[in-house]
């Protein structure tokens, strides 16, 4: 095991409790600030979600602070606002997501709320329509949004229609419209329970006294409704690539998304595939993507690729913004990257800067109550261990440049890419013009 | 946060270093004063433009090597330019943090600006700008701009005028970076883990013999005194309307900034752009579903700018119900004041927001920054006390001041329909 140093969260400096409900609290202590953050989740994301009422997980998430049996709509936001915290709730794919921060003298309150919010909410109708008149002007302004557009035509060519991966977690402007408080209660009342729950709490707190107040505020919370954990596993792969085009008026720039089913996050060459995007769209510039497409062509401003890893297959994507004349020089220069980084394993000059990279910035990952907060709820959802950033240093030089070229070979298949485009329509308007 | 450091060496570098030791890192940043604002028409865009050829290399760190180099020992590293400001940064852990010293001072004289780079980084810039227009609301800013300041250099983009930069050449860039690239008009910030006296003795040793030149000439114009309402409308296609109501604000060494930052953070929260769900401005136009959002800037400036409120209009709603609603937010203002609770809320939300905000060395290190460009150092280490001192009479008083009509710059964006405007 590498020695990181005492700063570094890991098993001896990190207070884990198991609560009998099922809540798994983990407590980091940081003296060095004034304040605390509050992270957590729970199982009762979109995929859960009938795709007809595609949104719900979402908008569950997003009304749970509208209302409770305790405080209504002013009296919860006032409470929280008055003493500047912060506290918000997010449907992700597989699970519903908290964040938030208060001074540290206000931990309990911020406790006190999110455990309202999560248990009790009533979802006031008013609040509720409201809620999904917001979330229906930003799917409708993001349907004018080159860069939204590419990532959704990416998405849906890329996972079949009986895949949750196919749907985007706020749904579409018909699939919310189904949706009723009625709805959102019934999502609640199955999918919200202690089981399974993780909540971290780091800041200028001692360990004690955060998990007593956070038992106090949960430890009796019961759902026995609460269904087993569902998994998502990878579609069939597709047999060709596919070129969705998305054509929007008005606009002067043309964006493209490609992408193909990546690794889990608990994958084994989930790092391996983590090197190979870096060398391919991160590191530097952009990778040699950024270097090929902006330093050495000017094509595009921005050009990157980036790897999912969650609980399930998630893309592993490249994106780009181009002029509309320049996306087939664009899209052609990202395959030969690609071909390149799937038939020859990187240089060792890659392979020792890409490891660098990787082990030398987690001080940097570490230096905010939420930068720790993250990295020990991933340690602890994704079941890596809580010595994981303690090891992650010989984690990462172990990895090979064979390791990384099988990874590339695994998921980076030209064949199965799908290369989604959304930009004006030039043809027409040039002739309009 | 602990003291603040300041020297002035002989050659007019300005230098401020603050240590802060809770984690192993260092900020170091590179602040000079020229910004969009002292860009003459013909040059606009050339300071953003300038920004990025300062990542295209010297001689002795030819452009590559420092993204590999940052990037291998684990850092950050970027640049910003604003409206006032062409601001370089990168943090690093501690022991890690000469490179990016020598990098800075190397390249405040002896950046390249390659013919071939240049000319490829046009396209590049270009389509920055393009993206940016892929945004309905960058034309409505850029319009609203273009009413509010008619002589000074704020009323353009930062990113600049695609004319401009279709036609600047490599040796207009190098003529501004030539110019405005010197000690005396540049500060050098360091916060993090490190020992005071050894970071300056560090910094004199790198910038002491960069040759000393009087500041530039900034080239500004005033703007002239504003008589009376201006209203732009834009119209792009799309399905969601925005209005946004500016005023005239003062800059931000002024008094009356603070004045109206405290009454900001009562309209609409102090966080800018507004979660504040109990914020006067939420209440007017999202509770009575007028609006999907709704947010406000007061962005410190080195001269006057505006106060600006910009509203996301909801489906079925129109701009002209948003204006009715913020008007009578401000009339209801201008009447009444506001109360000791709403004060003090905007008193505990700063103080929360200045301790989220000093866990990053490189948040800490904006500041000081910002500070320096603003004219005064201690200009953000006074923030909070400044806003403290606010009272509800000094609200009162701005509000009936600053938010008069014939100061207002309205700006509206109506969407098209798609259909029609794909019809050849």
């Amino acid at each position: 095991m590498t020695d990181r140093g005492a700063s570094i969260p890991n098993s001896s400096n990190i207070a884990r409790a198991e609560l009998d409900n099922g809540i798994t609290l983990l407590v980091y202590e940081n003296p060095a600030v004034q304040s605390v953050n509050l992270m957590g989740s729970l199982h009762a994301g979109s995929i859960y979600e009938a795709p007809e009422k595609s949104g719900l997980a979402s908008l569950t998430a997003g009304a749970l602070m509208t209302g409770t049996a305790a405080r209504d709509f002013d009296a919860i936001h006032g409470a929280l606002e008055d003493v500047g915290a912060d506290l918000g709730f997010r449907g992700h794919i597989h699970k519903a997501g908290l964040s938030g921060k208060a001074l540290a003298e206000d931990l309990r309150l911020l406790l006190d709320v999110a455990a309202e919010a999560l248990r009790q909410p009533v979802f006031p109708a008013e609040h509720a329509e409201r809620l999904r008149g917001e979330r229906l002007t930003w799917l409708q302004y993001s349907s004018f949004d080159t860069r939204y557009r590419a990532a959704k035509a990416m998405r849906e060519a890329l996972y079949p229609a009986a895949h949750p991966y196919h749907y985007g977690t706020y749904g579409d402007e018909d699939s919310i419209a189904r949706i009723s408080v009625d709805d959102l209660q019934a999502f609640h009342e199955k999918h919200y329970g202690p089981q399974s729950m993780i909540l971290v709490i780091v800041g200028a707190v001692e360990a004690a006294d955060a998990i007593e107040l956070a038992t106090n505020a949960f430890g009796d919370w019961r759902n026995p409704a609460q269904p087993a954990v569902r998994q998502a596993t990878a579609p069939e792969a597709c047999s060709d690539g596919r070129r969705p085009t998305v054509f929007l008026p008005g606009k002067t720039q043309s964006d493209i998304s490609m992408g193909v089913i990546g690794p889990a996050r608990k994958a084994e060459d989930y790092l391996a595939a983590q090197l190979a995007n870096s060398v391919l769209g991160e590191f530097g510039m952009m990778g040699r993507i950024g270097k090929s497409v902006r330093e050495e062509k000017g094509l595009a401003y921005y050009a990157f690729s980036r790897l999912g890893g969650g609980h399930g297959p998630d893309p592993w994507t490249v994106s780009a913004g181009v002029n509309p004349e320049n996306v087939e020089l664009a899209i052609a220069s990202v395959l030969e990257e690609l071909e390149r980084l799937t038939t020859e394993a990187v240089s060792d000059e890659d392979l020792a800067d890409n490891q660098s990279y990787f082990t030398g910035r987690m001080p940097l990952r570490l230096e905010s109550n939420e930068g720790i907060a993250s990295h020990i709820h991933s340690m602890e959802s994704f079941n890596l261990g809580l010595n994981y950033l303690a090891k992650y240093d010989e984690l990462i030089t172990s990895i090979t440049k064979d390791d990384m070229l099988r990874a590339a070979q695994r998921y980076l298949r030209p064949e199965e890419m799908v290369v989604a485009v959304a930009g004006p329509d030039r043809e027409n308007s040039e002739a309009a013009d | 946060m602990t003291q603040l450091t300041h020297h002035t060496l002989p050659n007019g570098l300005t230098i401020l270093l603050r240590e802060a030791h809770s984690a192993p890192v260092i900020s170091w940043w590179l602040a000079y004063r020229v910004g969009s604002r002292n860009e003459p028409t013909g040059l606009t865009g050339i300071s953003h433009w300038v920004e990025h050829m300062m990542f295209k290399g010297t001689e002795r760190f030819p452009a590559g090597m420092l993204d590999r180099e940052i990037d291998r020992a684990g850092g950050q590293w970027n640049a910003f330019t604003s409206m006032d400001a062409t601001k370089y940064f990168e943090t690093l852990p501690a022991g890690k943090i000469d490179i990016a010293m020598e990098a800075e001072a190397d390249r405040m004289t002896n950046a390249i600006f390659d013919p071939e780079e240049t000319e490829s980084e046009r396209t590049v810039i270009i389509s920055e700008r393009q993206g940016a227009e892929n945004q309905p609301t960058f034309w409505l800013q850029e319009e609203v701009r273009g009413a509010a300041f008619r002589v000074h250099g704020y009323h353009h983009e930062i990113i600049g005028d695609e004319a401009d930069l279709r036609a600047m050449t490599r040796d207009d860039l190098y003529h501004h970076y030539r110019r405005h690239y010197n000690p005396a008009n540049a500060a050098a910030i360091a916060v993090g883990a490190f020992d005071s006296d050894e970071m300056l003795a560090k910094i004199e040793r790198l910038f002491a013999s960069i040759e000393a030149s009087a500041a530039p000439a900034l080239f500004s114009r005033a703007e002239p005194a504003q008589s009376g309402e201006r209203r732009v409308v834009v119209e792009r296609p799309g399905k969601t309307a925005f209005f946004e109501l500016c005023h005239r604000a003062p800059a931000a060494d002024h008094e009356d900034w603070f004045k109206l930052q405290i009454m900001n953070a009562i309209l609409s929260g102090s966080g800018g752009a507004s979660d504040n769900k109990t914020s006067r401005l939420y209440r007017a136009l999202v509770k009575t579903e007028i609006a999907a959002g709704v947010g406000a800037w007061l962005t410190p400036t080195v001269d006057p700018y505006l106060y600006s409120i910009i509203v996301t209009l909801r489906d079925d709603r129109q701009p002209q119900e948003a204006e009715a609603a913020l008007l009578a937010e401000i009339a209801r203002l201008q009447a009444d004041g506001v109360s000791d609770a709403e004060l003090e809320k905007a008193r505990k939300q700063t103080r929360a927001a200045f301790a989220y905000s000093a866990e990053s060395v490189t948040e800490q290190a904006y500041g000081l920054a910002q500070s320096f460009i603003l004219g005064d150092v201690h200009w953000f280490d006074r923030y909070s006390e400044r806003l403290m001192a606010v009272s509800a009479e000094d609200v009162l008083e701005v509000a009936n001041r600053y938010l008069a009509p014939r100061k207002r710059v309205v700006g509206i964006l109506n969407p098209t329909d798609p259909a029609e405007e794909a019809t050849p």
